[in-house]
């Protein structure tokens, strides 16, 4: 396999210069070196410039509604723990009206990988103020400045009990290729979420914005990714320098490791056939 | 309404039928101690409906529990009791008037005062038993309404033998002491009622010879319908009165190989039923009303996406937050209409505990042929109602999953397209993880690969095709059902759970007045069967519509499909549902 045999005849309709090109790039090549088939991967899309990914990647895919990627996911990987579930998501969808998914999702800890594409605003709709937008920032929908707090998807994912808490750049494509591999081969809920300009609609949160502030973790002296004081205070930092790479990682049980109706075979692959059911009735006679 | 005849209740030697009721606080254990005299009842030859009344509230308030114990089958309540149990003063306040006339009142004499001048009005007689000092004595306060039970079961002339082994069962996971206790409290009531009623206070209900019944509420009976269909995933967020059909999966999740995911909300249970379902596991999800409104987002997208789901509504009085432990069937325009968009969908609506069960292996097949949500509108009153039916089994349950293609049929396509278009509309599908069967299953509208396509040929060809589906089904749909005369010239239209009231009514009905009429049921709502509605109704000389909801939901569903207006509606709507007296009435005068 290679990167290419990931593309479907669509051609990526994102602007010259996205961000999510070099997302969709870093995928490819994980999925390639991890030695992924297209049938084995269900990419689970959710809707905004990212979701349009559905269309991209060439895989099972299922292109949910606007902030519910995350649970159809989950519901797949129950039923079938030997799909790679990978859900492609926006700041705006992920964490405005599906917030409420992901702090859930990371607490309930299922097998998959969450890749957001944050580029701190909503760009599909045209420019609007998002969850992860700086607090001042005027938009279509903030004329005079946002008065919100910025959400901080790392803290959130930290205090809601994340196993693998990670911030890629798609500025680094191939940091983030082997920052999403170690996500999809971690047991448990992975989050990877990737600084993504929008090219179009931000013109604060650029390229050159990102490259002058961002410091790479792996590269940190004495920074350990299994501590999550250490975790806490490089999700915290902000402004002048900003901290990228793998912020935390445990090894709790994934979800299904807790369900031992799920040893053995994959649900989805069991024989659907009539099911005695005389001992069940007994309790009822 | 006196009655000569119920004066008489309790110096008959023996009876067919009885009315008991016990009514005290949320927390007294009401509830238990009904399920247990209907067990009781059960395993001694008898048939048993069940009605709960409570607040939507953990302690205090006020709790009833009506149980009708038939020698024949029997699916609905009275509004009139023989024995009435006050475990506190409220029920003697609230449910006096309930007592038939001769009927009997047994009330906790440390709790409870009651007027003599009461009593003697409607000759009821009254056995004032102190159960909470007998309970205590027993062992704890608590077991007021195990007291009740035995002093209950004396006085319809049975002995402790098969109380004492539903005791033993009820109670053996708390541990023997407990059983013990509860044992004790039983046999306390039982003596204490022997030794101080009178002979012409006891009414005989004789034990019959045994029957092959179980006693199940149709929400337990719809989830062990799905789980002989094979359903292996099931979500939902627990909301009164579904969440029983969430506890029940729950508690046997892990030993029939199912998955139940309790999720943060409704919006996110039907994103993950649909996730396990479109990798190819039968998957339900069940809720009420106000579940079922997040989900009409995802309704959508089931049915764009064409991928098989159960969706379960147990539909209680709203709007909004409304009554919550209280019954209608005021979701029915609701479900026709949910979610944005014109697309197909199939409703239907079990009648009792045993089409409940039928329809949850149904549903899951219909779901997987027609690649479409099936949905199912239960309601309070059957959805936590007990009742007594023939023992459940496998034999008409059977699987049909559709087009599925195998691996072996899906080598041989060249190119396969999900959303081909077909004559019936239906599709064959693939599942993830098969070879060269690649699809997106897009929440925008696609061409028949799955890429979203906007093109104007394509958004007409995909919409014909899903709507091909429907018709298809229409074809094979069963019928309404007609009970009574089938000549008759009076109908009587219902669907639901009106079904047990009203067909308990018509047989109780003089030959004269049952001749000239016929009952048609709707199993199925959606799609909607107007050729034979219109036949039924057009020879019809004058039509009846009884529904538990404000403006007459399927009346107005018939109007829309067939032209016809049904003007005679019997609408009831305060939470409760109707009682044998309301339909009997209706009926005499229609």
């Amino acid at each position: 396999m290679k990167e290419t045999d990931f593309n479907t005849s669509y051609k990526p309709s994102w602007c010259p210069g996205c961000g999510n090109f070099g997302i969709f790039i870093a995928l490819k090549n994980a999925l390639v070196e991890l030695g992924l088939k297209p049938e084995n991967v269900l990419l689970v899309a959710g809707i905004g410039c990212s979701g349009n990914v559905a269309n991209f990647l060439k895989s099972y895919t299922w292109h949910s509604l606007h902030g519910r990627a995350l649970p159809s996911a989950i519901g797949a990987k129950l039923a079938n723990k030997d799909l790679t579930v990978i859900v492609m998501a926006g700041d705006g969808d992920g964490y405005g009206e599906g917030m409420a998914h992901f702090i859930h999702a990371v607490r309930g800890n299922a097998n998959i990988t969450y890749i957001t594409h944050d580029n701190q605003l909503y760009a599909l709709t045209t420019g609007q103020s998002a969850p992860t937008t700086e607090k001042g920032t005027k938009t279509k929908s903030t004329p005079d400045g946002l008065i919100d707090e910025r959400a901080n998807p790392m803290s959130l994912a930290l205090a809601a009990g994340g196993g693998f808490v990670s911030r890629g750049f798609s500025g680094n494509a191939n940091h983030l290729k082997e920052l999403i591999k170690k996500a999809i081969t971690h047991e448990g809920f992975s989050l990877v979420d990737v600084f993504q300009p929008c090219v179009t609609f931000n013109k604060v949160n650029t390229f050159k914005y990102f490259f002058d502030r961002l410091y790479n973790l792996d590269e940190k002296p004495g920074y350990d990714n299994t501590n999550i004081l250490m975790a806490y205070q490089e999700a915290l930092v902000w402004g002048d320098k900003i901290a990228y790479g793998l912020l935390y990682q445990n090894q709790r049980p994934s979800y299904d490791q807790g369900l031992p109706q799920l040893k053995g075979q994959a649900l989805a692959k069991r024989l659907v056939k009539v099911k005695n059911i005389d001992q069940l009735v007994r309790e009822f006679a | 309404m006196v009655n000569k005849k119920q004066n008489k209740i309790f110096s008959a030697k023996s009876r067919n039928n009885l009315t008991w009721k016990i009514g005290g606080e949320a927390g007294f254990g009401i509830m238990s101690a009904g399920l247990m005299f209907g067990k009781i009842f059960m395993r001694t030859g008898y048939e048993i409906f069940d009605y709960t009344e409570y607040p939507s509230l953990i302690r205090g308030g006020h709790n009833t529990y009506q149980l009708v114990v038939d020698t024949k089958p029997v699916n609905s309540i009275n509004r009139q009791v023989d024995i009435l149990i006050a475990l506190n003063q409220n029920t003697v306040v609230q449910n006096f008037s309930e007592i038939n006339n001769g009927g009997a009142l047994i009330y906790d004499s440390d709790k409870v005062k009651v007027v003599a001048a009461k009593l003697a009005d409607k000759q009821i007689k009254a056995l004032a038993i102190p159960l909470t000092t007998l309970a205590k004595e027993a062992g704890g306060e608590l077991m007021r309404n195990v007291v009740a039970l035995g002093a209950s079961l004396c006085l319809v002339g049975q002995t402790l033998t098969i109380a004492n082994k539903i005791v033993k069962e009820n109670f053996s996971k708390k541990g023997q002491i407990i059983v013990d206790n509860n044992i004790k409290a039983l046999k306390a009531g039982y003596d204490f009622a022997k030794k101080n009623i009178k002979e012409e206070f006891v009414c005989q209900l004789p034990t019959l010879p045994a029957k092959d019944n179980i006693l199940i509420s149709a929400n337990e009976a719809l989830a062990l319908g799905a789980i002989a269909g094979g359903l292996g995933f099931y979500a939902a967020y627990p909301m009164t009165p579904s969440s029983s059909i969430l506890h029940y999966l729950a508690r046997i999740a892990e030993k029939t190989g199912l998955v139940v995911k309790h999720a943060e909300d409704e919006i996110s249970v039907a994103n993950m039923a649909l996730g396990a379902a479109h990798v190819g596991v039968r998957s339900m999800i069940g809720t009420s009303g106000g579940g079922f409104s997040l989900m009409t987002e995802t309704l959508g997208l089931v049915s764009l996406t064409e991928t098989p789901l159960v969706m379960v509504n147990v539909q209680r009085a709203g709007p909004a937050t409304g009554l919550p432990t209280w019954t209608e069937q005021a979701d029915l325009q609701f479900i026709l209409h949910a979610a944005q968009g014109d697309f197909p969908r199939i409703i239907m609506a079990p009648g009792d505990a045993g089409e409940a069960f039928t329809m949850g292996h149904q549903a899951l097949n219909l779901a997987d042929m027609y690649q479409m949500p099936v949905i199912i509108l239960s309601d309070k009153l059957i959805g936590e109602g007990y009742t007594t039916i023939a023992r459940l089994n496998t034999k008409n349950v059977k699987i049909n999953r559709g087009k599925i293609l195998t691996q072996a049929q899906l080598s041989k396509i060249k190119e396969y397209r999900r959303y081909k278009l077909t004559a019936d509309g239906i599709s064959p599908r693939t599942l993830p993880g098969m070879k060269d069967g690649l699809f997106i299953a897009n929440s925008d509208e696609h061409d028949s690969y799955g890429f979203s396509n906007e093109d104007s040929q394509n958004r007409v060809e995909q919409v014909d095709k899903r709507n091909r589906k429907l018709l298809e089904f229409a074809k094979t749909m069963p019928k309404p059902l007609i009970y009574g005369n089938p000549k008759a010239k009076k109908t009587v239209v219902f669907w639901g759970s009106n079904k047990g009231v009203i067909l308990d009514s018509y047989v109780a009905l003089p030959d004269k007045i049952k001749s000239k009429i016929r009952i048609m049921q709707y199993q199925y709502l959606w799609p909607f069967d107007g050729e034979f509605t219109k036949k039924i109704l057009n020879t019809s000389k004058e039509i009846l519509i009884i529904e538990n909801n404000p403006n007459g939901q399927l009346a107005n569903l018939i109007a829309q499909e067939t032209g016809i207006k049904i003007q005679n509606k019997l609408l009831k709507y305060d939470g409760r549902p109707f009682f044998r007296e309301d339909i009997i009435n209706a009926l005499k005068k229609f």
